[in-house]
């Protein structure tokens, strides 16, 4: 039986795919405040999409609550605005029943480690191919400023004015943890940087996070200064690159070396140590991934950017489509007379 | 020895024992047998929510009770004719449900010492003269497969296990059924096992032989086939008929399937069986959790899927949310709730009907959905359908209720023809001619339906409110009210689109029992019994409940009382009298048990001494 559905699926597209970035601009004002991050992710996300070559017919931008959640209204897609915390399953749902779609999730801190934590640590092992853009920025803002699971101890915010007790969740390490195949760190000032790695979450076939500092300049304005402004960062961030050595600062004299297991500062430029003594950046070794990411909260070394990790494995709408294969391509599958009438059927004549 | 045939209309029998002893299994063999000759037949499977309760207790107790006969058989029956217990405890926690002067078979070899301690007896009831008031037949069964296997090979672990179908063969005997049906069922299951298969065979013989030649059994019953229609048949639980209903609702839809829910007792086989539905190309998500399993049916649904998920009382309780987004961004989905026993985790096997009012209310903000509920454990599947063509026609989530009792129990359901059941059509619409989300079919007031794939319609929707027709985000207050005006009317119109409510007797006069959804059968019967006693009572039976069948109202005040009995403390009851302005009485219990027959019966009869 070939359903609506099917039809829909497997429908080519008329005419080129040829966009500009402003094919992908909803015709609605963007209503996020002066200087939000938000309008730089905003605009390399458009300005990616033609790159694609996806028909924009088969792209679903799916978010939950927050300000990063307004994203997919001014997308022109498809586009779903959901619930608090519930895009990761939606889209789950979603990516399953529908594999050819590109599918993209904009979530915040909030939305996607705090109520939404259970839905983002299951796809994440899952594998299901999802683009998940996380804009952190380290406070609940669309609520006026609480603590969110990224914010730092200490942090003054609405609702810890005497400092935030919690300890943060490193969303890398997590993620990681969970089991994503793709896992980023970017940051809004960063734009070229910012469309490499959401070009790679799309080609990514599995779970991409891509997380993203994001300024809020209203409730915790200049949070990530230190690792993004041009005065500071270059002593205090590190770009990771497959292939090669992690090497920083303002005059790419420094650079990172294994201890064993732990990752120390060492100088390339008093003759001691030189460029190969230092760690090589390998995108596919997973034990690196996560000492790299476990960089990120420890105050002496450099803040990572860059993709920790990006690990092919079979997603898992690949796999429910492998089982439906070989069991409706049985002799005899599917029938549904089969389903109706069993063993233990009788018949009255 | 010459044996009396004696001829009944209907019995009740219960097979009892350990969880270990296989009582589902011959109940479900015993009723499957009794379908293939014609009767009627209602089931009800009675075992412990402990996974493996340790061996002879009385908390260990699993039992499979059925009522067959020749006239229609609504309920798994009240007292029962005939026992078969296993050990102490099976008779210890049943025998309170047994017929004074009915026929108790007792294995002898499950009273031992440690047995009876087990059961808490202080003193071997069978031979105590406790049991005076039945007519108790100890064998040892164990001993009988012994006996009749002891050139086996088959190991005495083995042996031992088969005394259960050597109990299932002397029912054969006394009701009169024929083997044959069990013994296919035994050469499908132990086919490639030629020993099994042949002691499990000569051990049902034997019991069957046993009790036919031995002197303990006296008469034989017979009870005539039912005037069944034409066709095939098989019996069904609740869950298993949900199972079914929803890959055949998507067919006749000519849409694919997608389950998303997360495991819940009574609900979970649901999952197990459209788990295993891969060869009908259904897709499911087992999911993190149940606020992920109805999340991930409503992307399925945004999606172009035919949309379900399944659970019971707490389940529904954390998707509510989400259901509420499933009413404003008005996509179809069917949510399947088989009620349990609550508040919180309440009884989690036992049945109750105590979620109408969260079904009715409970979501945030003006959320009005259909409600539909099923009456028996084969009419879970027509009510799968029609909740099914309510949410995909409406573009809309419905609520489908069933019950703990009808999710497990079984009666034989007339496998359907599939050009007989209603064609359902979505509006799937594909030209970007004139296109808005939120522009509406006329008749339905539901939405127009563009699913991601479809090129050029292109749009977003949300939980924020939409402008009407355009389905922009605004605050506008004249919008709100517009949309919420049109949300409730949606959903109010299929009041044209469901069946009138029936009244079985009377159409006007003194009472009107009116029941809803798994109580059907606990009432019928209720009510089949009065009128052949002569009483002046009439019946009404639920199975819309949001919106009501257009007649409702005017039933209701056809008579002077009304008597809603339910397994809540008034769910209905309260939403007739706010809708109508109409009073009843009402019959309220929440025991964890079914409704039972005789407890409407009493009612009735005591209202009918009170005339109004």
């Amino acid at each position: 039986m070939s359903t609506v559905v099917d039809e829909i699926t497997h429908r080519q597209h008329v005419g080129t795919v040829d966009y500009t970035p402003k094919d992908f601009k909803a015709p609605i004002d963007v209503r996020w405040c002066a200087g939000c991050g938000g309008y730089s992710i905003l605009a390399q996300v458009q300005r990616i999409m033609p790159g694609l070559g996806i028909p924009k017919e088969k792209i679903v931008f799916i978010s939950g609550i927050g300000c990063s959640s307004r994203f997919p209204y001014y997308m022109d897609v498809y586009g779903v605005h959901s619930l608090h915390g519930r895009a990761i399953a939606i889209a789950s749902g979603l990516k399953i029943a529908r594999p050819e779609l590109s599918l993209w999730i904009a979530t915040g801190d909030g939305d996607c480690m705090s109520i939404g934590g259970n839905h983002f640590i299951h796809a994440c092992r899952r594998n299901v191919n999802l683009n998940v853009i996380m804009f952190n920025n380290g406070v609940y803002s669309l609520t006026k400023g609480q603590y969110s699971p990224t914010s730092q101890q200490g942090q003054i915010t609405k609702s810890s004015p005497l400092g935030v007790l919690d300890d943060p969740f490193n969303p890398a390490s997590l993620a990681l943890g969970s089991g994503a195949s793709l896992v980023a760190r970017g940051y809004d000032g960063d734009p070229k940087n910012l469309q490499y790695l959401f070009e790679r979450a799309a080609q990514h076939n599995g779970f991409s996070f891509v997380e993203v500092y994001a300024n809020c300049v209203i409730y915790n304005d200049g949070a990530f200064d230190l690792f993004t402004r041009k005065e500071t960062r270059n002593e205090h961030s590190i770009l990771l690159e497959h292939g090669k050595p992690l090497i920083f600062g303002d005059n790419k004299d420094k650079g990172i070396k294994l201890d064993g297991f732990k990752p120390t500062i060492v100088s390339i430029a008093d003759g001691k140590y030189s460029v190969n003594d230092l760690l090589v950046h390998d995108e596919q070794d997973s034990t690196l991934a996560f000492i790299l990411a476990n960089m990120t909260y420890n105050p002496e070394m450099p803040r990572p950017m860059g993709v920790f990790q990006a690990i092919e494995r079979k997603t898992y709408e690949q796999k429910v489509e492998d089982q439906i294969a070989y069991y409706s391509g049985k002799p005899g599958a599917g029938k549904l007379e089969n389903l109706l009438i069993d063993e233990d059927s009788w018949e009255i004549k | 020895m010459e044996k009396q045939v004696q001829y009944l209309e209907e019995a009740v029998i219960r097979f009892a024992g350990d969880s270990g002893d296989g009582m589902q299994l011959v109940g479900t063999l015993f009723s499957n047998t009794s379908g293939s000759i014609g009767n009627d037949v209602n089931t009800f499977p009675d075992y412990p929510s402990e996974i493996r309760a340790p061996e002879g207790t009385l908390y260990g107790v699993s039992a499979y009770q059925i009522q067959f006969g020749q006239k229609r058989i609504n309920t798994p029956g009240n007292k029962i004719d005939l026992l078969v217990a296993m050990n102490a405890s099976s008779l210890k926690v049943n025998l309170p449900h047994v017929k004074k002067g009915a026929l108790i078979i007792v294995n002898s070899a499950g009273f031992d010492e440690k047995n009876l301690r087990l059961a808490k007896y202080q003193k071997n009831p069978l031979e105590d003269n406790s049991l005076s008031d039945y007519q108790v037949v100890p064998l040892n069964i164990s001993g009988l497969v012994k006996e009749e296997l002891k050139d086996s090979q088959i190991s005495p672990k083995y042996v031992d296990r088969t005394k259960n179908i050597f109990a299932l063969g002397m029912t054969y005997w006394l009701y009169d059924r024929p083997l044959h049906h069990t013994e296919k069922w035994l050469e499908g299951k132990f086919g490639k096992k030629a020993d099994i298969l042949a002691s499990n065979k000569r051990v049902l013989k034997a019991g069957w032989e046993f009790a036919n030649t031995s002197e303990i059994f006296k008469t034989q019953f017979k009870i005539k086939h039912s005037d069944m229609k034409p066709g095939y048949y098989r019996n069904i639980t609740g869950n298993h008929a949900v199972a079914i209903g929803l890959v055949i609702a998507a067919h006749k839809a000519n849409m694919p399937l997608f389950l998303g829910s997360y495991p819940i007792t009574p609900a979970t086989e649901i999952l197990h069986f459209i788990s295993g539905y891969k060869e009908y190309k259904v897709k499911h998500l087992q999911a993190e959790d149940e606020i992920a399993g109805v999340c991930s049916a409503i992307g399925a649904s945004y999606g172009g899927f035919f949309a379900a998920t399944t659970t019971s009382g707490p389940g529904l309780s954390l998707k509510v949310e989400a259901i509420g987004l499933a009413v404003i961004l008005e996509l179809p989905l069917v949510i399947v709730d088989v009620q349990r026993g609550g508040p919180s985790t309440g009884l989690p096997t036992k049945p109750e009907q105590s979620d109408l009012f969260m079904a009715m209310y409970g979501r945030h903000g003006e959320a009005p959905l259909p409600i539909v509920a099923a009456t028996s454990a084969s009419d879970c599947f027509d009510m799968t359908i029609e909740a099914g063509r309510l949410a995909i026609k409406y573009m809309t989530p419905v609520i489908l209720l069933t019950d703990g009792y009808l999710a497990q129990g079984t009666n034989p359901w007339k496998i359907p023809n599939l050009d007989e059941l209603p064609d359902i059509h979505p509006t799937f619409v594909t030209n970007p001619e004139g296109f808005a989300p939120y522009k509406r079919d006329p008749q339905t007031l539901a939405r127009l339906w563009a699913i991601p794939g479809t090129q050029g319609l292109e749009h977003r929707i949300g939980g924020l409110e939409k402008e009407d027709i355009t389905g922009l985000v605004t605050q506008d207050p004249a919008n709100h009210q517009k949309m919420v005006d049109i949300r409730a009317k949606k959903i109010e119109n299929i009041v044209n689109d469901i069946p009138l409510a029936v009244v079985e007797g009377e159409q006007h006069g003194d009472l009107l029992i009116l029941g809803w959804g798994g109580t059907y059968g606990a009432i019928k019967d209720a009510f089949d019994k009065l009128r052949s006693d002569g009483k002046k009572v009439s019946y009404c039976h639920l199975k819309h409940l949001n919106p009501f069948p257009k007649n409702l109202e005017q039933i209701l005040k056809s008579f002077k009382r009304i008597l809603i009995p339910e397994l809540n403390m008034g769910h209905l009851r309260t939403i007739i009298r706010s809708t109508y302005l109409i009073d009843s009485i009402g019959l309220n219990k929440v025991q964890g048990l079914p409704l039972n027959a005789y407890e409407v019966e009493d009612k009735v009869n005591e209202l009918l001494k009170v005339k109004e």
